[in-house]
């Protein structure tokens, strides 16, 4: 997205239109990635009351994983999980990880 | 038609506030505040205005309960002096960033310590840069006509800033004199209703105010900022000459006083003005041509007006009434002589604070002032660029 010059955006920081938030990908943020353990998840949803950013994505009562565009990272939900379903794995480490995986995969 | 009162710059102060009927007065009624709000608070008990009157508990929430009654879309003011504007500093910023049309009588009074509730400028020199247009004004009719002004200043849209209209404290806020008043009537169509851009409370339209907002858009807000205070200059004179057509009074950034063709010139803001004045009258009659170059709007820096007034002078001494502490001198003075500059002659600008804490300053004074240019202009040398007049060695 192209940042527009001061001639263009409202005056004083005024935001005009409304749940604008969305458009910021505040999951950019993170350092910590949430890991959830299928297997391990009893889809009690202690993670979607303790998330502070609404990012525990919920289907007919069964947690099916993260908002990652707005997850900050935080680990309260790995924190606060009973069954240790939630692990909390460095972004960088993860993302070397997934680009190995490509790398396997084409060979 | 217009009435002639006796009254106080106080008095005044609250009686236009009166006349402007805000929807909010927000103020922290004890000192350092001053008896404008007293005053206007029975109004407000006796019923002659609509105000919603919020008393809070500090002057850092007054301005804060006016910057959310200005973001609701309300007309809101307060009023405040010295240490009280220091307590609202934080706000005060926040208020002119968000671009709320925000109007505030100052009453210009020293800042502590060692305690002192007498005049200087210390306190509005100090908000300078806060993004607040500055009007000061030289006596209680000032007052009057500047504070009606910056209703409509404020409101500009292609202003949309907040206004402080200064008056010197006690020499002013407590002197009484002949003040010209307007019809109720005259000022509020004059003002006219106020119509908020963007108000919180129309519900329909839902905008934010006071977001985060980091190094991706702040610099954008700032020099927006930067170009609503270059269109203030345009619009302080049009409504200058507007006021004019209803009072008979007319304003602009600046004033002159005196001989056109003089070139001895004092250039002062406030009450000091009128003390100039009495100067330049007693030196014409004995046979010294000088003039007056009054700043009324400090902010934004009128540099052309002042430029223009001062290309065929010899000489310049600028008063102020603060002290910028470590700096070259004065905060005026830094503006004029920064502002001469880039002119082809060279004119000597010489500073002279004075009048610290409420120490008098008298027509004397001036004319020493005078004398100093007078010497100046002879031999062309400038033999203290600053100087402290009325201060005991």
């Amino acid at each position: 997205m192209k940042e527009k010059g001061w001639k263009d955006v409202p005056l004083g920081g005024l935001i005009l239109e409304a749940g604008s938030a969305k458009e910021y990908l505040t999951g950019t943020w993170r350092t910590f990635r949430p890991i959830l353990d299928e297997k391990k998840c009893k889809h009690c949803l202690i993670c979607w009351i303790y998330c502070p950013d609404s990012s525990i994505i919920v289907e007919d009562g069964k947690m099916k994983g993260f908002r990652y565009d707005y997850c900050k990272g935080c680990g309260i939900c790995s924190t606060e999980c009973p069954f240790k379903a939630i692990k909390m794995v460095e972004e960088a480490k993860y993302k070397a990880e997934k680009e190995g995986e490509k790398q396997n995969g084409n060979n | 038609m217009e009435t002639i009162k006796a009254m106080t710059g106080d008095e005044v102060a609250a009686e236009t506030i009166r006349q402007i009927n805000p929807d909010v007065m927000a103020a922290y009624p004890i000192t350092p505040q001053t008896e404008i709000v007293q005053i206007f608070s029975e109004f407000v008990a006796n019923g002659l205005v609509d105000t919603e009157m919020v008393r809070v508990e500090s002057e850092h929430s007054a301005m804060s309960a006016c910057v959310g009654a200005a973001s609701a879309g309300a007309r809101a003011m307060t009023a405040t002096s010295a240490n009280g504007l220091a307590l609202m500093w934080e706000i005060v910023y926040i208020a002119a960033s968000l671009r709320l049309p925000i109007v505030m009588p100052v009453v210009n009074r020293a800042l502590s310590g060692p305690i002192n509730i007498h005049c200087d400028h210390s306190d509005s020199m100090g908000a300078r840069d806060s993004g607040w247009i500055q009007l000061y004004s030289e006596n209680c009719q000032e007052i009057y006509d500047n504070l009606i002004q910056a209703v409509r200043i404020a409101e500009d849209k292609s202003v949309l800033l907040p206004v402080m209209v200064t008056f010197d404290g006690f020499i002013i806020s407590h002197g009484t004199e002949r003040v010209k008043i307007l019809e109720d009537e005259q000022v509020r169509k004059f003002i006219g209703k106020y119509n908020p851009r963007y108000p919180l409370l129309d519900i329909d339209n839902p905008v934010t105010y006071g977001p985060l907002d980091l190094f991706d858009y702040y610099f954008e807000h700032k020099r927006q900022q930067v170009e609503a205070m270059k269109n203030a200059l345009d619009v302080i004179k049009k409504i200058g000459g507007e006021y004019a057509q209803l009072s008979g009074r007319s304003y602009d950034l600046i004033e002159e006083f005196g001989s056109p063709d003089a070139d001895l010139v004092v250039i002062a803001a406030g009450s000091t003005a009128g003390t100039v004045k009495g100067a330049i009258e007693e030196l014409k009659e004995e046979g010294i041509n000088a003039k007056l170059l009054k700043i009324r709007a400090f902010r934004p820096f009128p540099q052309d007006e002042i430029k223009q007034s001062l290309r065929k002078v010899a000489v310049v001494a600028v008063m102020d009434r603060s002290a910028s502490f470590g700096a070259v001198g004065g905060p005026i003075f830094l503006e004029v002589r920064s502002a001469l500059l880039d002119e082809e002659r060279r004119v000597p600008v010489v500073n002279y604070i004075y009048g610290l804490g409420g120490r008098n300053i008298g027509i004397e004074d001036i004319k020493k002032v005078f004398q100093d240019l007078i010497q100046i202009k002879k031999t062309g040398k400038v033999k203290n660029l600053v100087n402290y007049l009325g201060v005991r060695e």
